[in-house]
């Protein structure tokens, strides 16, 4: 857009707010008209009568900010970010976006870093460091884990919730399969993907990274695992914007190196696609990071993009139950949402269905604080009746959190869609 | 926007996302496109956000004055033809506006009424004024301002978008022949102060329990004292998201009157339960729907569009199909833009004819004769968009609903009607064009 010529001595608006050294969020929250569709999609303002909705947790509260001796509102750490707000806003307000930055500023000056709260987020959003060290000693963690006491100890010394189970590490994580395997089981300079892989299916389900390698494989694609952290989702949920930011910084590095060897980069966990395309740009200026953001994927809208995957899966059939899917929300804000089912409608012998668009609940580390375990099973409800409801034993989706909550509502063995698509058409 | 054009990348995609017909934007327009093509044709309806009927009073206008301001219209089809050429009903014909009411009807069943005639009911609004519509909530069928029953409005002390004894005054100033006397009451139970609209609705739903009674006795109870003679309670439009029927229901046996919901502002419960009854039907008749990512550009070929370029973050990723519905919305739906240098359309820069001068787009007066209002894309009869030489920009793109241009839905009441009618004859030609060609690709393949 252009705008036109303004005349030396005319009222230029912008000119009052002198020039801005920080992140700039005054045209987003200029932007908002305050229709409150994003109250009406909020989750967590659904159930909970004191959680002051989206509409204030950015731009009312960024302009409250303006003056001076303004705390943030300790309601902040109540946003799941689930990021549902953002699909709702018809003025693209950077709503998830003002959360985030709201929620760092809180968190690193107005919480207690010797509190309980903050140590427990803090552990919680390092997730991997803790998964790293117990995937060293897998059976043993496993078992410390699912005995009474360490979750009594959780709950009362961390405030996690001894209503979840603890997910059970893996005996061999994804890398251990990856180095033991050879690495690349294709090469091709012409079709390259680097794989961010993200905690979860490295350490707890690496069937999960299996699958897509073997499905990228089978359509020639040479895949690359470069070294990498956490994508930084649940440190942005907890508000711990340093530690996101320093394992963002290994993560561009890595993998722009990767795009520099003709790779896009894909991830099978739709949190993990979803920060290093939308929340890295806006949360950090690292060399680099815009360059991320525009080769990053989600494995199934890369597939359904670049190669004619309902030509494969249409002769296929697999060996797999009838499922119940749930699309994340934040595959929904990557406009994902239906591609699973128009998938799997293509494959014989399996029937999905889906479980309708409310939030399961979870986001990540948040149905894992005691405090909100409550909030999380009442959001979560719609979803655990939906999916009773449908016609199937099984349950799919492609966030590991939203699985976690899936199968603790419900008791159903949960799959990811690359699982699906492996039965469908890599041949054994 | 977060992103610019500069930071665009192409994607070296295939033709892997590909449809028979594809239908940009779900509003009404493309809603009733999709649904319209879907007879004959694989659909997929993608939108940028939440379709804006969340923002909308849930009624479905035909219309309600003419261009020159006479009205309210006792039949709207009496008007329909002497509408100016390039009026949008001229350009698709009164038949069509019916088969777009019919489609409606189809879809929406008894949660919607107003299909028994082609007159227009009359249905008070929160203002106190008094719309001349063609399609209303069942909710809002006690409520008619025809209807000769004494009301009693009843609004609620944290809910200040509804003043309900000042719209019972407007309603007794306009005329209306029933007394109209406005209270307003605390809705019960202990909710936030700015609590949200849907809260109080889910709260009915649910009939939760609040301070020992449950949510939909205690409103009644609240209501009681304040009742006379009226046979008709109207509330603001919150009585409930899921079981509004049964929310209804409750109350007014609980007060021995019919209850009724006078369509609000936004966020709307009427709103918002139609574009839930919308979506079912798109389900239903097996159209594929994404949402979250907006349209942004298009690969033509010639005279036919081949692919819309979606906008998926910093990439574009190309939408295949035979045939193409622009169903964007118009200046609040962003399928029409403007800056000062002028106006286009936002998908496809379609022309828009505009004046050259912005200070003509519009006039002094607040409600006077803007030009913006009428502001939108030029059409042949089959919906075509139009260069400005008049020609046909692609033989397989049709535009519907507030893209299009030459009128005012906000004077005349049209919006709806527009919609519905546009989307209806966009969507039947493009699933028939598209049925069509696969019929010639399946006898080309027999000769073979």
């Amino acid at each position: 857009m252009s705008d036109a010529e303004p005349p030396d001595d005319e009222f230029e608006p912008v000119q009052v707010f002198g020039d801005e050294t920080e992140m700039d969020l005054r045209p987003g929250s200029d932007d908002c008209y305050k229709c409150s569709t994003c109250d009406t999609n909020c989750p967590v303002a659904a159930v909970d009568d004191d959680f002051p909705g989206p509409k204030f947790q950015g731009p009312e509260q960024w302009r409250l900010k303006r003056k001076e001796d303004r705390d943030i509102d300790d309601s902040v750490m109540k946003c799941s970010n689930c990021m549902r707000c953002d699909g709702a806003c018809p003025s693209n307000v950077p709503l998830s976006q003002m959360h985030n930055t709201a929620r760092g500023e809180y968190v690193d000056e107005q919480m207690d870093t010797l509190s309980r709260e903050y140590l427990r987020n803090r552990m919680l959003s390092n997730y991997r460091f803790f998964a790293s060290l117990g995937s060293k000693v897998p059976r043993l963690a496993n078992f410390v884990a699912g005995l009474g006491v360490t979750s009594w100890l959780g709950e009362e010394v961390l405030g996690i919730s001894s209503e979840r189970e603890m997910p059970e590490f893996a005996t061999r994580t994804f890398r251990e399969w990856w180095e033991e395997r050879g690495g690349a089981g294709v090469s091709n300079p012409d079709k390259r993907i680097a794989y961010f892989h993200g905690c979860y299916s490295n350490y707890n389900t690496p069937e999960v990274g299996k699958a897509m390698v073997r499905v990228f494989e089978h359509f020639g694609y040479e895949v690359m695992v470069p070294k990498q952290r956490c994508s930084g989702t649940p440190m942005f949920a907890n508000g711990m914007l340093d530690d996101a930011r320093r394992a963002a910084e290994t993560n561009v590095e890595e993998f722009v190196a990767a795009i520099g060897d003709g790779a896009d980069v894909v991830a099978s966990c739709t949190s993990c696609s979803m920060s290093l395309r939308q929340e890295y740009p806006e949360l950090f200026d690292i060399h680099g990071i815009e360059d991320l953001s525009a080769h990053t994927y989600e494995a199934v809208e890369y597939l359904r993009i670049h190669e004619d995957l309902d030509g494969a899966l249409d002769d296929a059939d697999a060996a797999f139950p009838d499922l119940a899917y749930h699309a994340p929300c934040h595959a929904r804000n990557q406009g994902l949402e239906g591609q699973a089912v128009e998938v799997a409608d293509r494959i014989d012998g399996v029937e999905a269905t889906d479980v309708g668009d409310s939030c399961s609940g979870i986001s990540g580390t948040y149905g894992w604080k005691e405090e909100n375990y409550d909030t999380s099973m009442k959001i979560g409800e719609e979803m655990f009746e939906h999916m009773e409801d449908a016609d199937a034993e099984t349950g799919m989706t492609e966030c590991p959190t939203c699985a976690m909550q899936m199968e603790h509502g419900t008791g159903y063995d949960i799959r990811h869609t690359l699982e699906l698509l492996e039965a469908a058409i890599v041949e054994e | 926007m977060r992103t610019g054009n500069a930071a665009w990348r192409p994607t070296g995609a295939t033709v892997a996302i590909s449809d028979d017909v594809l239908v940009v934007g779900g509003g009404v327009a493309g809603v009733a496109a999709a649904l319209a093509a879907s007879d004959r044709a694989d659909v997929r309806l993608i939108s940028h956000k939440q379709s804006t009927l969340r923002s909308a009073s849930g009624l479905v206008d035909a219309l309600g004055y003419t261009p020159d301001g006479e009205g309210p219209l006792v039949d709207p089809f009496d008007a329909i033809g002497d509408l100016p050429e390039g009026h949008p009903y001229e350009r698709v014909g009164a038949a069509a506006v019916r088969e777009g009411f019919a489609l409606f009807d189809d879809a929406v069943g008894d949660t919607y009424r107003g299909s028994h005639t082609d007159r227009n009911a009359l249905v008070p609004t929160h203002g106190g004024t008094v719309k001349p519509t063609a399609r209303y909530p069942a909710s809002a069928a006690a409520g008619l301002a025809s209807d000769r029953r004494d009301a009693l409005l009843v609004g609620f002390e944290a809910l200040t978008d509804f003043d309900a004894p000042m719209a019972a005054s407007h309603l007794d100033a306009a005329g209306v022949p029933f007394d109209a006397r406005g209270v307003t009451v605390r809705f019960p139970g202990d909710f936030r102060a700015d609590a949200k609209v849907t809260r109080y609705a889910h709260a009915l739903d649910r009939d939760e329990d609040l301070d020992g009674t449950p949510a939909r006795t205690a409103l009644a109870e609240a209501v009681k004292a304040h009742l006379g003679d009226e046979e008709r309670v109207g509330f603001p439009a919150v009585l409930g998201d899921d079981d509004p029927a049964g929310v209804r229901a409750d109350l007014g046996a609980d007060l021995g009157a019919d209850v009724f919901e006078v369509p609000m502002g936004p966020p709307s419960l009427p709103g918002l339960r139609l574009e839930d009854r919308l979506y079912e039907a798109l389900a239903e008749a097996g159209v594929r729907v994404e949402s979250g990512n907006p349209a942004v550009d298009v690969e033509g070929d010639g005279d036919r569009v081949r692919a819309v370029y979606v906008d998926r973050g910093r990439r574009k990723v190309p939408y295949h199909a035979d045939q193409f519905v622009l169903a964007t919305g118009g200046l609040v739906g962003k399928g029409i833009d403007s800056d000062r240098e002028g106006v286009r359309e936002a998908v496809i820069d379609c022309h828009v004819p505009h004046p050259a001068d912005r200070y003509d787009w519009f006039e002094e007066d607040a409600f006077g004769d803007h030009a913006f209002a009428r502001f939108g894309v030029d059409v042949d009869r089959d919906l075509r968009p139009l260069s400005a030489d008049g020609s046909i920009d692609y033989e397989n793109l049709r535009a519907a609903g507030s893209a299009l241009g030459g009128y005012d839905f906000a004077a005349e009441k049209s919006g709806g009607g527009v919609s519905l009618a546009t989307g209806y004859a966009a969507g039947d030609a493009a699933g028939a064009a598209a049925a069509g060609a696969a019929d010639e690709t399946a006898i080309h393949g027999d000769t073979q």
